[in-house]
């Protein structure tokens, strides 16, 4: 069992998140109400998609550069445990919109962007299982990961930005930096993040090493 | 050097399209046919809508006319130009030819948009240069990832699902910065959104000229 220290601080984080994000005290505010609670579950769920995704994209250029399965594998896992990540933050999302959007669906910029990039890598995973030589598949989806994640980042970050939005600190609604007791969320807040995040690091590394041992077995038996 | 061999393999593909005649009026023909069964269905269509089925329309015509950009070249043929010239002349060779050849259909299109459902626009002028703007957008798009499914040795169809996500975002910013051209509709930002166009473009063009190389080596 291999439990370093991050695992540890990833168990800790979360059960801390998890017990702080439904005891703690938060803000009442109209509308939102107790549902600004999600800022603990719904938003890390992005931050960590992203890092996920950064991860399979770093790793993915590595393999280009060194031509070394390993990194391949673990550019896939990472991008695949990024995809559950996005699904979880798409379905938090949607739950969250239900009550203080009236829908589960509004066509909201930043939902439209996030729907495609679940696209873009959907689509990678199409692409990914179509090929069945390891080492061109290894090759063309790293291209197409360092090709989905460089476009990703102008799509969710520069798109919704140019129209408005109705998430909370866009066109005109408040953020919830804009609240003064904003501080006792922040201190569960950011422990979620890297909560979470380490939990889905952690979780993507298992994936590899499962991952590679199913590939060794295959080629050394 | 450079400029030689992308002159040499911009000549082969004209070559090769006017030798196959058929591929090209056959792309013509199915431009031809959508825009009838919209005639067909719809009859003239108001502004909004009419600005909607031209991008529709341009996105299906982009998909199949650029797919054979590398869905056509063989295995072999590859080997071939891999020993004759560098990945990037290769890949800008392609990216030209397929430019070229959206413009022209694009221009075809729009054509017969105005022919056969009416002109509600306002500023022709600029939304014929909208309309070469996104053909080149399609087209760069679909031309780097028709090298993909080409190597993964798959069909068009799987070039469309890579796709699709992919331009979504592009025809949304060229169906807003088109309303431009109609009526009197106030497009807030439009600078802004004609800039994050150019610059995705670019963006997509680097990508191409940087990951095909490795597309390229077996």
């Amino acid at each position: 069992m291999r439990l370093r220290w991050w695992k540890l601080l990833s168990i800790v984080l979360v059960f801390y998140t998890l017990y702080f994000g439904l005891m703690g005290e938060v803000p009442s505010k109209d509308i939102l109400n107790e549902t600004i609670r999600n800022l603990y579950y719904h938003v890390p769920m992005w931050f960590c998609m992203i890092l996920l995704f950064a991860y399979a994209f770093a790793y993915a250029i590595r393999y280009l550069s060194s031509n070394n399965i390993q990194y391949d594998l673990k550019s896939a896992a990472f991008n695949k445990v990024g995809i559950v990540f996005s699904v979880l933050g798409m379905v938090t999302g949607m739950e969250w919109a239900t009550y203080t959007w009236g829908e589960p669906w509004s066509n909201d910029p930043k939902q439209l962007g996030t729907a495609l990039c679940m696209l873009i890598y959907f689509a990678y995973l199409v692409l990914r299982n179509g090929i069945k030589d390891d080492e061109k598949r290894a090759k063309i989806s790293a291209v197409y990961t360092i090709f989905a994640f460089s476009l990703m980042i102008p799509l969710i970050f520069v798109l919704p930005r140019m129209v408005d939005s109705l998430h909370p600190g866009n066109g005109g609604n408040p953020g919830f930096n804009a609240y003064d007791l904003d501080n006792r969320m922040r201190m569960i807040f950011y422990p979620a993040v890297i909560g979470w995040f380490l939990l889905g690091k952690w979780i993507s590394e298992l994936k590899y090493r499962t991952d590679i041992l199913h590939y060794k077995k295959l080629y050394n038996e | 050097m450079m400029l030689v061999a992308v002159t040499a393999l911009l000549k082969k593909d004209l070559l090769i399209e006017w030798r196959k005649k058929h591929t090209f009026f056959g792309v013509m023909l199915y431009v031809a046919a959508t825009v009838f069964v919209i005639n067909l269905m719809n009859g003239q269509a108001e502004a909004s809508m009419w600005n909607v089925l031209f991008w529709i329309t341009q996105l299906f015509v982009a998909i199949n006319s650029v797919a054979k950009s590398f869905l056509q070249e063989s295995e072999e043929r590859f080997r071939y130009y891999y020993t004759i010239t560098t990945p990037q002349a290769f890949m800008l060779a392609k990216l030209i030819y397929s430019v070229g050849l959206q413009l022209i259909m694009s221009l075809i299109t729009l054509l017969l948009f105005h022919i056969l459902l009416g002109s509600p626009l306002e500023n022709n002028l600029l939304f014929t240069a909208l309309a070469a703007l996104g053909g080149t957008s399609l087209s760069i798009v679909f031309t780097f990832l028709s090298a993909i499914a080409a190597k993964a040795q798959q069909n068009a169809s799987l070039m469309a699902i890579l796709g699709f996500p992919i331009v979504a975002p592009i025809l949304l910013i060229l169906s807003r910065l088109a309303l431009k051209t109609m009526n009197t509709v106030v497009v807030n930002g439009w600078w802004g959104l004609f800039m994050v166009l150019i610059l995705l473009n670019i963006l997509i063009i680097g990508l191409s000229l940087i990951l095909f190389p490795f597309l390229w080596k077996e």
